[in-house]
């Protein structure tokens, strides 16, 4: 099973033809993904040679999915261009959209995340490195490698970095489905998304989330796994030593005022039942902890 | 800045009073004989409290606008200099109202506030007296047309005699927020003037940086001046993704989430070693180059708190022995800058050739330390020094 993306998953690239594309197709190639395509309506009719594989090239997002029937999208589409590109997957009714680029203006990011609303459409990002169901899938930039054996953790983070952290501190239990929801004010898929998403999810026993300051997306969290969680939730959060008012890389992560904190997130966690860690070690170790109780 | 809002409030039609900036005391005797009326004085700075600390000033005549704007200039105002004040039409206030729209992140879409109590702290407000303060949903696509400023002044109860000159100035500051890219722009006080015009006295607009390839001359024009002793303003230069903290362990890792990360890590060792912290926050990307490196490893090592640096890589789509290369070159590239020890955290896609590669070189400052937490506390004891 997994979540949203599976071995019948069929996946485009939008700006397949760009440095960035090229590199994470070929990487999805090697990886196990089965990636039918790739849209650029200057070079409709060609095809491009991944590492022996010809990979077709579309004119766009709905003639790629219906000479394929490719049913996600990862966009490597710069800034500028983005949001058109978004709305076009929507348009074309493809059933997930992953957004990998950085850097996408916060109401470009709104509008499109808005024009979804009652469509067909799932937006994970943007400004995430994407998912991946080890030995099935992978769509996005997540290194295969990291954590290449299937198991029966989900993990959800805000961060790239702390999300390949994490799978190389639990690659010897593996993972059902990692996903990184995008570290930008407004992203399409939640931690509450994937939190249901793994709850429902037969191949999944335990979750870990990560996040980090900004917003109040944790606190909502911690609700949600109160209220609907049964899986056992680990928690790890990012930013109890950042300044109020400084972005911290990330253009969600700021501290306003009193709203944000990391000590705000712990708690409300910690509250609905979540072990949190204090470090991204400490953390895997009490996700290792119920692993090892339930073999 | 104030002038800067009031600017972008002009040119998409709020009503601002008449007003310059200047950064001479002389220049604002001009200015406020322009104007022809007293004018108010007002340092220039970015944080608020200026009034408190003597950085707003009435003045009657020409002659007094340069001796107020004497003594604001050059102020301190928690530690922002005055460089620029803004000499602006005074006026009487008979009603002051506050008006904002702003980024919603909980609900992926933005807000509209109002209230017909302004001027105070709108924090203090929204805490204080939470009824006074009206909340409207603004649609991301629809924006804020004149059927949606009806209903934020409805809902904030802006009397009668004022309701369609604040629904139009609504409108207006919608095109701001929009046309500008903000994240918030904030009318505070709007204010009802003893002969019935509503102006924007004060303001405040948060410009969305993702977006500044469509709007480079707005940038341009309000970027601040950077002084040589300006980490931050040198790091920006760089490209480099640079807070400036007040610890004393440097800190550069690859990826926002992780260095913020190490930071937690950072602070939570130096509780065991003498209460050292992490000074600064320093994310050099996926790539990692030998040159990104150098660059970062330059402007921690000349910040003068730093008495140790952890550098904490995970290799992701980059390989450790890139990296590993990258922290070599850059040490080279420094030379006898290199002063200060630096503890280096590998790990990911081929870390055993990394560490191959950093304990080949046997640089005498570099101690590599296997796991984040460990480095953690090895990069604090430095700090520390030695304990």
């Amino acid at each position: 099973m997994a979540i949203f993306l599976t071995e019948n998953s069929k996946v485009i690239v939008q700006g397949m033809t760009g440095s960035e594309g090229m590199k994470h197709t070929r990487r999805m190639l090697a990886s196990g993904t089965q990636v039918v395509g790739g849209v650029n309506p200057k070079k409709a009719g060609t095809s491009v040679d991944v590492d022996g594989t010809a990979v077709p090239v579309f004119g766009g997002v709905a003639e790629a999915m219906d000479k394929t029937g490719a049913d996600v999208s990862v966009l490597f589409v710069p800034p500028a261009f983005a949001k058109a590109a978004v709305v076009e997957a929507i348009d074309a009714e493809i059933a997930l959209a992953v957004v990998i680029t950085e850097g996408i203006p916060v109401q470009d990011s709104a509008w499109f995340w808005q024009y979804s609303q009652g469509k067909k459409t799932r937006i994970i990002g943007p400004n995430c490195p994407g998912l991946i169901s080890p030995g099935k899938s992978n769509a996005g930039i997540i290194p295969a490698t990291i954590a290449p054996t299937p198991g029966r953790i989900g993990l959800v983070s805000k961060s790239g970095t702390l999300t390949y952290q994490m799978m190389y501190e639990l690659r010897e239990f593996g993972f059902s489905t990692a996903i990184g929801i995008g570290g930008d004010p407004v992203i399409g898929t939640t931690h509450i998304d994937a939190l249901e998403a793994f709850e429902a999810d037969p191949e999944t026993d335990a979750i870990v989330m990560i996040g980090e300051i900004g917003g109040d997306a944790e606190e909502r969290a911690a609700d949600y796994i109160k209220a609907n969680v049964s899986k056992p939730v680990v928690g790890y959060v990012a930013g109890f030593t950042a300044p109020e008012g400084k972005t911290m890389g990330h253009a969600g992560a700021i501290v306003s005022g009193s709203s944000g904190t990391a000590q705000a997130k712990q708690e409300a966690l910690e509250a609905a039942g979540v072990k949190v860690g204090k470090t991204p070690s400490a953390t895997a170790e009490l996700m290792r902890a119920i692993m090892r109780d339930r073999a | 800045m104030e002038y800067q809002a009031k600017e972008l409030f002009a040119k998409h039609g709020v009503p601002v009073l008449p007003g310059e900036t200047v950064d001479t005391a002389e220049a604002a005797r001009g200015v406020a004989e322009r104007i022809g009326k007293p004018v108010v004085v007002k340092a220039q700075v970015k944080t608020g409290g200026r009034g408190k600390a003597g950085g707003v000033k009435l003045a009657e005549t020409p002659d007094e606008a340069v001796e107020k704007a004497q003594g604001i200039l050059g102020l301190d105002i928690k530690g922002h200099v005055v460089h620029k004040i803004l000499v602006t039409e005074a006026s009487d206030i008979d009603t002051e109202y506050y008006v904002s729209f702003l980024l919603d992140r909980a609900n992926r879409s933005y807000l509209a506030m109002a209230s017909v109590e302004g001027g105070v702290e709108i924090e203090q407000l929204a805490v204080e007296r939470p009824d006074a303060l009206a909340k409207v949903q603004v649609d991301a696509i629809t924006g804020c047309d004149e059927a949606k400023a009806n209903e934020i002044v409805e809902a904030a109860g802006f009397p009668a005699d004022v309701k369609d000159e604040v629904a139009k100035i609504l409108v207006s500051l919608w095109k701001v927020f929009v046309e500008e890219e903000a994240t918030l722009v904030e009318v505070n006080p709007l204010v009802k003037t003893p002969d019935g015009r509503i102006v924007a006295l004060d303001g405040k607009v948060t410009l969305d940086a993702n977006a500044e390839f469509r709007h480079a001359d707005v940038f341009e024009a309000y970027a601040d001046v950077v002084a040589e002793d300006d980490l931050e303003g040198r790091a920006k230069k760089k490209g480099l993704n640079y807070v400036k903290l007040d610890g004393q362990v440097g800190i550069i890792g690859n990826g926002a989430g992780l260095v913020m990360s190490t930071l937690d890590v950072v602070a939570y060792a130096g509780e065991a070693h003498g209460g050292v912290k992490p000074a600064n926050f320093l994310d050099i990307g996926g790539g990692a180059s030998a040159q990104v490196m150098a660059d970062g490893l330059e402007i921690i090592l000349s910040d003068p708190d730093v008495r140790s640096v952890f550098v904490n890589v995970f290799g992701g789509i980059t390989s450790c022995d890139a990296v590993a290369n990258g922290i070599v070159q850059a040490l080279e590239m420094l030379g006898d800058k290199e002063t200060k020890p630096l503890v280096v955290r590998l790990d990911g896609n081929n870390v055993e050739e990394g560490r191959r590669i950093l304990a080949a070189a046997n640089h005498p400052l570099v101690t590599v330390v296997d796991t984040m937490d460990g480095a953690a506390d090895k990069a604090a004891e430095l700090a520390n020094g030695g304990n």
